[in-house]
């Protein structure tokens, strides 16, 4: 089936001229049309744009064009701005908002010839962890319908698992790409932070916000990463470090790669995770990788740290939505004060007033010192730790997430509960590491994800071991039932 | 609860957002939740550590020569605004 073949393939066919560009999107468009409405993983659809982009691809491919992602579907998260496009960030506050531009990613990837279908419900403004505070409603994990995907990019995550398309943007500011990959059996890439530009996705935490790929493989994963990492002069926090030949590093042999397991991630581990956490590391032994056990002891304060330094940016960040230039405005304002702390009041959901709240408070006066800076003293702690464990090991490696999807409803009025799932993705977002998930097992019938971290800028590492990985295993190869 | 209704409502006013008092009780108990949780990091030694200012070990905020780049596109950008008048955004009077 077209929708189960991988990247390569699917260049491979639209080079023979066995399917069009145009035949691809229509059979992409019609699983979303039959499986989208069982899951409202997508909240805006763009048939026509996308059927007009596929016969744009297929000229292009007749005139002697040829490039990885030239023709293929993909789905953005729609946290990236799309010229022309409603880019609502999961928020009441932009469902009005048609942005007048292309973010980088997206110009990119577009440029690279891929077909957006259309975009990716999500968390509202990326917080969240279970796609439950979106204004369009829950997205539903593919595996169960009666649990979550994870989040903040749930859709992205819940689309790609569902082959609604062959791959998904994302953004992953304390774990929103891993955590929801792991919960619906996916691969899910972090890139270093600086990797891909920023510029045109909706900032959350600017210092922690990094764009990357949902994808079935790390091969896949490899090809899209190329498309849209690179130096972008619109983004002051991009890095202009030259961008190496992901694919060519995926045949990389493991042999003497130094895996570190972090010590920190095994304490209290549900031994079922930890049980496919071993196996895995049997799979890399069994090529040659060496294992070792690391130590991060700052590492516990990782998601405390999160949730002061993110909710600060962040409250930060959401000042520029005031109802004056673009988003909602309430009915009848009686003068300024009012416009705006109404429009804010009606336009953001309840978590992310919270999330404003909380950074607000920890700016504040009297408080800044006792929260906010002490917070960053124990990110650069954190930091330096992974530097240090970098110096003994190539990678590290442990679970995603504490558990597999839990129930809809589950956590959503416990704040606290549900920052504790990003326990073991949020040290890489601290320390701006590259990181990937991928599907490495299952827990009561539902997928568990295996985390690689590396140094920076060592996504080529990730991706080799990861790719590795999925060529000795086959979890990533397996389809929630249904959407075969 | 280690923050009052009061503090949260002087939170809520700073962070110009109104809340209903339907959902202000909801906020007390969350919030104060959230700040109970993140005083763990009050336990921790962090020495003479330096606050973080940048993920990437010598990166710095990079600057771009002061020209214009961008054409106007004011008509475009307002296309999304609330209320517009003859190319200006329209707020509610504040100058009496």
């Amino acid at each position: 089936m077209l929708h189960d073949l991988s990247l390569t393939e699917l260049a491979g066919l639209l080079a023979a001229g066995k399917v069009s560009s145009v035949e691809l999107t229509r059979h992409f468009l019609a699983r979303i049309d039959r499986l989208n409405p069982g899951l409202n993983a997508l909240i805006t659809l763009e048939p026509s744009a996308a059927l007009a982009a596929a016969a744009a691809a297929d000229l292009a491919r007749g005139s002697g064009k040829n490039s990885p992602l030239l023709g293929i579907p993909l789905i953005h998260k729609d946290i990236f701005c799309t010229a022309g496009v409603r880019t609502s960030c999961g928020s009441r506050m932009l469902d009005n908002f048609i942005s007048p531009y292309d973010a980088t990613v997206v110009e990119r990837l577009k440029a690279a010839g891929a077909v957006m279908l259309g975009k990716a419900n999500m968390d509202e403004f990326a917080m969240g962890s279970s796609n439950e505070t979106s204004y369009y409603g829950p997205v539903k994990n593919p595996w169960d319908t009666s649990k979550v995907p994870g989040g903040s990019s749930g859709g992205s995550a819940a689309a790609t698992a569902a082959r609604l398309a062959p791959f998904a943007t994302g953004t992953d500011t304390g774990g929103s790409i891993r955590q929801p990959a792991a919960l619906t059996g996916i691969t899910g890439m972090k890139p270093t932070y600086g990797r891909v530009s920023r510029y045109g996705m909706i900032a959350f935490a600017s210092s922690l916000d990094q764009a990357g790929v949902f994808a079935r493989s790390a091969a896949d994963a490899a090809l899209v990463l190329q498309a849209m990492a690179g130096f972008d002069p619109k983004d002051s926090t991009s890095v202009d470090v030259p961008v190496p030949n992901y694919a060519a590093a995926l045949d990389a042999p493991l042999k003497g790669l130094k895996i570190g397991l972090l010590e920190e991630f095994f304490d209290g581990l549900d031994p079922r995770n930890a049980a496919l956490i071993d196996a895995a590391l049997a799979v890399f032994r069994a090529q040659g990788a060496e294992t070792r056990r690391v130590s991060l002891p700052h590492l516990p304060l990782s998601v405390p740290t999160y949730y002061v330094v993110a909710p600060a940016e962040c409250s930060s960040n959401l000042s520029r939505f005031d109802g004056v230039r673009f988003g909602h405005r309430c009915a009848d304002p009686k003068d300024l004060l009012d416009l705006y702390k109404r429009s804010r009041g009606e336009g953001f959901g309840a978590e992310v007033k919270r999330r404003i709240m909380t950074g607000t408070y920890v700016l504040s006066a009297g408080y800044f010192d006792a929260y906010y800076l002490k917070a960053q003293k124990a990110r650069q702690l954190i930091t330096d730790e992974f530097r240090a464990a970098f110096a003994e090991v190539d990678l590290v490696i442990g679970p995603t997430t504490p558990t597999p999807a839990f129930a809809l409803g589950a956590k959503i009025d416990d704040p606290v509960t549900m920052y504790l799932n990003d326990i073991y993705t949020i040290g890489a977002n601290l320390a701006g590491l590259p990181a990937i998930s991928v599907p490495c097992g299952f827990i009561d019938d539902l997928p568990m994800g295996l985390q690689l971290i590396g140094p920076h800028f060592a996504e080529e590492r990730i991706l080799g071991a990861a790719h590795q990985y999925q060529l000795a295993t086959t979890w990533h190869r397996q389809s929630p039932r249904g959407y075969e | 609860m280690s923050l009052t209704r009061q503090e949260v409502e002087k939170i809520a006013h700073l962070a110009r957002l109104a809340i209903t008092a339907e959902e202000m009780p909801v906020y007390v108990q969350s919030l104060s939740s959230i700040v109970d949780f993140v005083a763990e990091l009050a336990r921790a030694d962090t020495g003479d550590v330096e606050p973080m200012a940048h993920p990437l070990v010598g990166q710095h905020q990079r600057l771009r020569a002061d020209v214009v780049t961008e054409v106007d596109m004011h008509e475009l950008y307002q296309a999304n605004a609330p209320a517009v008048q003859s190319g200006l955004y329209v707020v509610p009077r504040v100058i009496e």
